[in-house]
């Protein structure tokens, strides 16, 4: 039996990387894939090549009134939400010394007040379907610090404390909502890979970040999609508020 | 120095303590006074009592312009900088995941983790100034943090996340600083719930009796804590009996993390 069968996903973020591994996954389990992303030409491409169970619908994370249209949009086509996935961030190296102000407040938006909009747009949606899960991508990053990424880690800690308010909140009303969050390490997607070919010391950054997980390599899209829709599905329904882990290691 | 003189610990050493003028801030900056520290009070409250501990700066952290005033000032007027105690924050009233504004979630962040952003920031500018008084960069940075940025039950959504920005933020400040090898530290403090200004509101609404003994009740410990609690912390966090620690987390919150019922702090009784 399909482990989302009829089940709809609305996935920011989700013409690229792990978003998109998302959709086809969700997809493949019998469930309607939203794919919202700002990349139009990206998401339709991804969405026609999904079929009929795939819907692309342009979002702006940071603006309000985008989500409330693209979560309409998600409704009028599939006639329900079940499930949410923040996908959508930004990877910005920075440090504490030359990130301005501004370009602090941008990262946080995306990845911060962008997750909390989703969540935010997303309960009564799921509240008039009977329920559903929610997943918030966060990283090892809101584990742990790195001195050259701050803002990034400042935002995917805002994220990691974000989920378990939702989370809360939502079973305080009794809503039948979860929401989680997921902590990849670094994985091959357009995000990081800026970063393979930039030096570090001796070494490519492809063999520096692969060094740094435990099982030498990179994670791959499909791996961290496979935790999500372990969380998406009624396999994991008496998780709620807590973090997966999904890094090769990084963190033990 | 005179043979036979007691020194204490902090004299030399300046500091300044953001929302110094009244709560946590108020008992850092005295206790920092106490230990010898110069104390510039920088807080957005003109109060006459914010000169109690220290020197008062007019100051809002969530401006830049403002944290360039306040840097050029104490350089200019000290010559120095060892201690930032990073303490201003606001609660932004009760909203829940359905109910927070954007507007809401922007003033929160603005103060509460933008504002330790450029805090850091501007430490480190001012540790890392050197002269006759200070040859060598060093200094401790203290961000308070809140229980609500370990756990998702303690506060307000903004607030929550703001404080979880505030840990993680610690956490790069502090490895940037070891990288670098320049002697400065930066931890962030979690405490529960402190009889400071931030309830307001609830005690406006149930009586501030009533309010301390519900807010209390909510600690394993049975009661809140006093400013002076978290001022302790900060006192040892910024001098140097603490100089192995940094990038780590010190909760002061009577119990509540340590355990299973964690509710809101911030819930009407």
């Amino acid at each position: 039996m399909p482990r989302l069968e009829n089940k709809v996903v609305l996935i920011s973020g989700g013409a690229s990387g792990i978003g998109a591994e998302t959709a086809r996954l969700v997809i493949r389990e019998g469930g309607k894939a939203v794919i919202a992303d700002r990349d139009e030409a990206r998401g339709r491409a991804l969405a026609t090549e999904l079929g009929t169970a795939a819907h692309f619908v342009a979002l702006d994370v940071v603006e309000e009134p985008s989500w409330q249209a693209a979560i309409a949009a998600a409704k009028q086509k599939f006639d329900a939400l079940h499930g949410l996935l923040n996908a959508a961030g930004v990877g910005v190296r920075n440090s504490i010394e030359d990130c301005s102000l501004e370009e602090f407040r941008r990262v946080n938006d995306v990845n911060a007040l962008g997750t909390f909009l989703g969540c935010k747009t997303a309960i009564p949606a799921m509240k008039a379907s009977g329920g559903g899960s929610i997943v918030n991508i966060s990283s090892v990053l809101g584990l742990r610090g790195a001195s050259y990424a701050m803002a990034y880690c400042a935002s995917k800690g805002a994220v990691r404390a974000l989920t378990k308010n939702v989370a809360l909140h939502c079973a305080q009303m009794k809503y039948n909502i979860r929401c989680n969050s997921v902590h990849p390490g670094y994985i091959d997607t357009p995000m990081v890979a800026p970063r393979l070919d930039q030096n570090v010391g001796n070494m490519t950054g492809r063999q520096y970040l692969e060094e740094l997980h435990p099982l030498g390599r990179l994670g791959r899209a499909e791996e961290v999609a496979s935790m999500i829709l372990f969380l998406l599905s009624d396999e994991s329904t008496f998780s709620t508020g807590s973090e997966f882990v999904c890094d090769g290691g990084l963190t033990a | 120095m005179v043979v036979g003189e007691m020194t204490s610990e902090l004299s030399g050493r300046v500091a300044i303590v953001t929302g110094g003028a009244s709560g946590i801030g108020a008992a850092s900056a005295s206790l920092l006074d106490a230990a010898g520290a110069t104390v510039i009070v920088a807080d957005l409250d003109q109060r006459p009592e914010a000169n109690a501990h220290g020197r008062f700066m007019p100051h809002d952290v969530a401006s830049e312009a403002s944290w360039q005033r306040l840097l050029a000032d104490v350089l200019g007027r000290e010559g120095r900088l060892d201690i930032m105690v990073n303490n201003a924050g606001i609660s932004g009233g009760s909203g829940n995941p359905e109910t927070t504004t954007v507007d809401n979630w922007r003033r929160v962040q603005a103060v509460n983790s933008e504002g330790v952003f450029l805090g850091c920031k501007y430490a480190l500018q001012g540790m890392k100034a050197t002269g006759p008084d200070k040859p060598a960069s060093g200094g401790s940075i203290v961000n308070i943090s809140s229980i609500a940025g370990l756990i998702g039950s303690a506060g307000p959504t903004a607030y929550t996340a703001s404080k979880g920005a505030v840990r993680l933020l610690s956490k790069s400040v502090a490895l940037c600083c070891a990288e670098q090898k320049n002697g400065i530290r930066c931890n962030s403090i979690h405490p529960g719930g402190t009889d400071t200004a931030i309830f307001n509101p609830l005690w406006q609404s149930v009586g501030r009796e009533q309010g301390k003994a519900f807010i209390g009740s909510r600690h394993p410990i049975g009661h809140m804590a006093e400013p002076v609690d978290i001022g302790e912390l900060v006192l040892w966090l910024a001098a140097d009996r603490s100089k192995f620690v940094t990038g780590a987390e010190f909760v002061a919150d009577g119990g509540i993390t340590a355990g299973l019922q964690r509710r809101s702090l911030f819930a009407p009784p």
